[in-house]
């Protein structure tokens, strides 16, 4: 596969939901509801944040070589603007309860299992490395998060009920995950790139499985957003985005002639 | 330090005469450099004095991790909030093995979690101080983890088993952290004018409490020599400060930035650097909870404890009903 803009797009793509949920799970470190938790959930923010950092290096270089600025991670993670990131709407939900962010976590990697297996055979080697390191890191994120939804939906009548207003809430930004535009198309057709199409009915049976050993429901409603190329993918985010990206990014933009 | 003002419940050192015959083959046993472990009979004083040295220790981990979570969402490069990141799940990892080599003693960690959540525990004094720029996560690496290591490395020597073999291994990490620290200060100092001002800014702040980690002057520390009988402190309060200094002042020369500190002077006779004097009078305001983060550290453990109740109440709840599942299958 050769570099063109199109991968370049793609590669941010990859890279920008682990690097968006790994600052949501960031803000958890020292906050979580035991020690134990605390150190775990930590574990997971560090993987998606080195998988990101992967990603996004990869992405610098192939806008390099496309005679373009050939940023670094840095300047991709600390200097685009909310429109130029392309991550799931899904990650940047806010982190809420212990519940709401299990619940993000668990309807994320299941998704991101399966994308990342569907990325080992791309014919772009470098694509394939990344997804096979990746992929082995968050097969153990998938049982984690599992586990907490059946802990939480079978827990007592309080955190049921949390768990449950949980999934509902976050299952309208679940869609997009399976609706490739014609970045994805393009890429899927070269090869390159998962088919995001066939990843939905192995993720409905994982999702449904896991909520029916929860004592949870599937949510009834199945309006989507970000669909018609208007979604994370495409730029156009939610509102939560914008907060998390100012705080991220603050000290770049204040001291942008800074070294770190 | 992590442990600063530990009472031991007694007011004069113990001697033989005082001592039954129990405590007299104890005693022979921490002379003679032989560890005491869990199982072994231990005076009662000693044992209580390890509870509160070590669940002090393992708050002061803990706490530890508020201030430079702070600056986790807002690390300047993804390479140094990985090290962050990475670096205070280290210090919940020491949390973790001060517990538990403190429940060896027979107090459970949700007791001393209490004790810490309703203020009766103290941690060390040095958490109450903010974190207001990335400068300060320098600086903490660099003088709080390097005071901690200067604490910690003879307490890997100390009489008691599951103390000592904690200490090892968290002195190894600790050693990691004040490198990481130091490389930060190293960028700043290295960097544009206004990186230099906010390392010198941190330093001016960050220095004089971190003096103040190894606590009172040993004049002042009453419980000190019981303590140093039963190694469990191996050495005084003013000796561990002197090496600190000694060790950090030439660090700081590297740097190119300033003690904050116009009595500092190298002492040919003495071979050490004479300080200025500490003020003590903020030190025991900020051990009294009048420093300036002492409400706000506490609130938020209270409230990660609070949050957490329902999901802790939960996995409990789940487990209990996945037990009785099994058991059931298996009739
Ligand atoms: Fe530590
Ligand atoms: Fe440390």
């Amino acid at each position: 596969m050769d570099d063109d803009p199109i991968l370049f797009q793609y590669l941010l793509r990859l890279g920008d939901s682990p690097l968006i949920l790994a600052q949501q799970l960031g803000a958890w470190v020292g906050k979580g509801p035991a020690l134990e938790e605390d150190i775990a959930l930590t574990n997971v923010g560090l993987d998606l944040l080195g998988q990101a950092r992967l990603w996004l290096t990869c992405a610098g270089e192939v806008e390099a070589r496309l005679g373009g600025a050939g940023r670094s991670e840095d300047e991709l993670a600390f200097t685009r603007d909310g429109g130029e990131f392309r991550n799931l709407l899904l990650v940047e939900q806010p982190n809420g309860s212990y519940a709401d962010t299990m619940a993000r976590q668990f309807l994320f990697d299941t998704w991101h299992l399966l994308a990342l297996r569907a990325l080992l055979p791309s014919r772009d080697a470098r694509v394939a490395a990344i997804a096979d390191k990746a992929a082995r890191e968050v097969a153990y994120h998938v049982e984690r998060s599992g586990d907490w939804v059946v802990r939480l939906g079978d827990g007592t009548p309080e955190s049921h009920a949390r768990m449950q207003a949980a999934i509902d809430g976050l299952w309208m930004y679940t869609g997009e995950m399976f609706v490739p535009d014609a970045v994805e198309l393009a890429l899927i057709d070269a090869g390159v790139a998962a088919d995001v199409r066939a990843l939905e009915a192995p993720w409905r049976r994982h999702v449904d499985a896991v909520l029916a050993e929860a004592t949870l429901s599937v949510p009834q409603n199945g309006w989507m957003q970000g669909g018609g190329g208007r979604g994370g993918k495409q730029g156009v985010h939610t509102e939560h985005l914008g907060h998390l990206l100012a705080e991220m990014q603050f000290l770049q933009r204040a001291y942008p002639d800074a070294q770190w | 330090m992590y442990a600063q003002m530990v009472e031991t419940g007694v007011d004069a050192v113990r001697t033989a005469a005082d001592m039954g015959g129990d405590e007299r083959a104890f005693q022979a046993r921490i002379d003679a450099d032989i560890r005491i472990e869990p199982k072994d009979w231990m005076p009662e004083a000693y044992r209580k004095t390890l509870i509160r040295q070590m669940s002090q220790h393992a708050h002061s981990e803990i706490v530890g991790m508020l201030p430079e979570g702070n600056w986790i969402t807002r690390a300047p490069t993804l390479k140094r909030k990985a090290i962050l990141m990475a670096k205070v799940q280290d210090e919940g990892g020491h949390g973790l093995y001060l517990y538990s080599a403190a429940e060896t003693l027979g107090v459970s960690r949700d007791a001393m979690t209490a004790d810490l959540l309703s203020g009766k525990a103290k941690y060390s004094s040095i958490f109450n101080y903010p974190t207001l720029t990335w400068a300060d996560i320098g600086a903490i690496g660099w003088l709080v983890d390097g005071a901690a290591i200067m604490n910690q490395i003879p307490l890997c020597r100390c009489s008691f088993g599951p103390y000592a073999r904690a200490m090892v291994r968290i002195c190894k990490e600790e050693s990691f952290h004040q490198r990481q620290g130091y490389d930060i200060m190293l960028s700043l100092a290295r960097g544009t004018p206004g990186q230099k001002a906010m390392a010198q800014d941190a330093l001016d702040r960050w220095w004089w409490p971190s003096l103040m980690m190894f606590g009172p002057s040993d004049a002042e520390s009453v419980h000190s020599a019981q303590s140093a009988a039963w190694k469990i402190k191996l050495l005084s309060n003013d000796e561990l400060r002197q090496r600190y200094v000694d060790q950090t002042v030439p660090q700081a020369d590297h740097l190119g930035i300033t003690m904050p500190d116009p009595d500092l002077a190298w002492n040919a006779d003495r071979g050490h650097y004479d300080f200025g004097a500490i003020d003590w009078a903020e030190f025991h305001a900020v051990v009294r909870g009048n420093g300036p983060c002492n409400r706000d550290r506490l609130a938020t453990r209270v409230k990660a404890w609070e949050d957490g109740g329902w999901v802790r109440d939960a996995a409990m709840a789940h487990a209990d009903r996945r037990a009785a599942r099994a058991a059931a299958a298996a009739a």
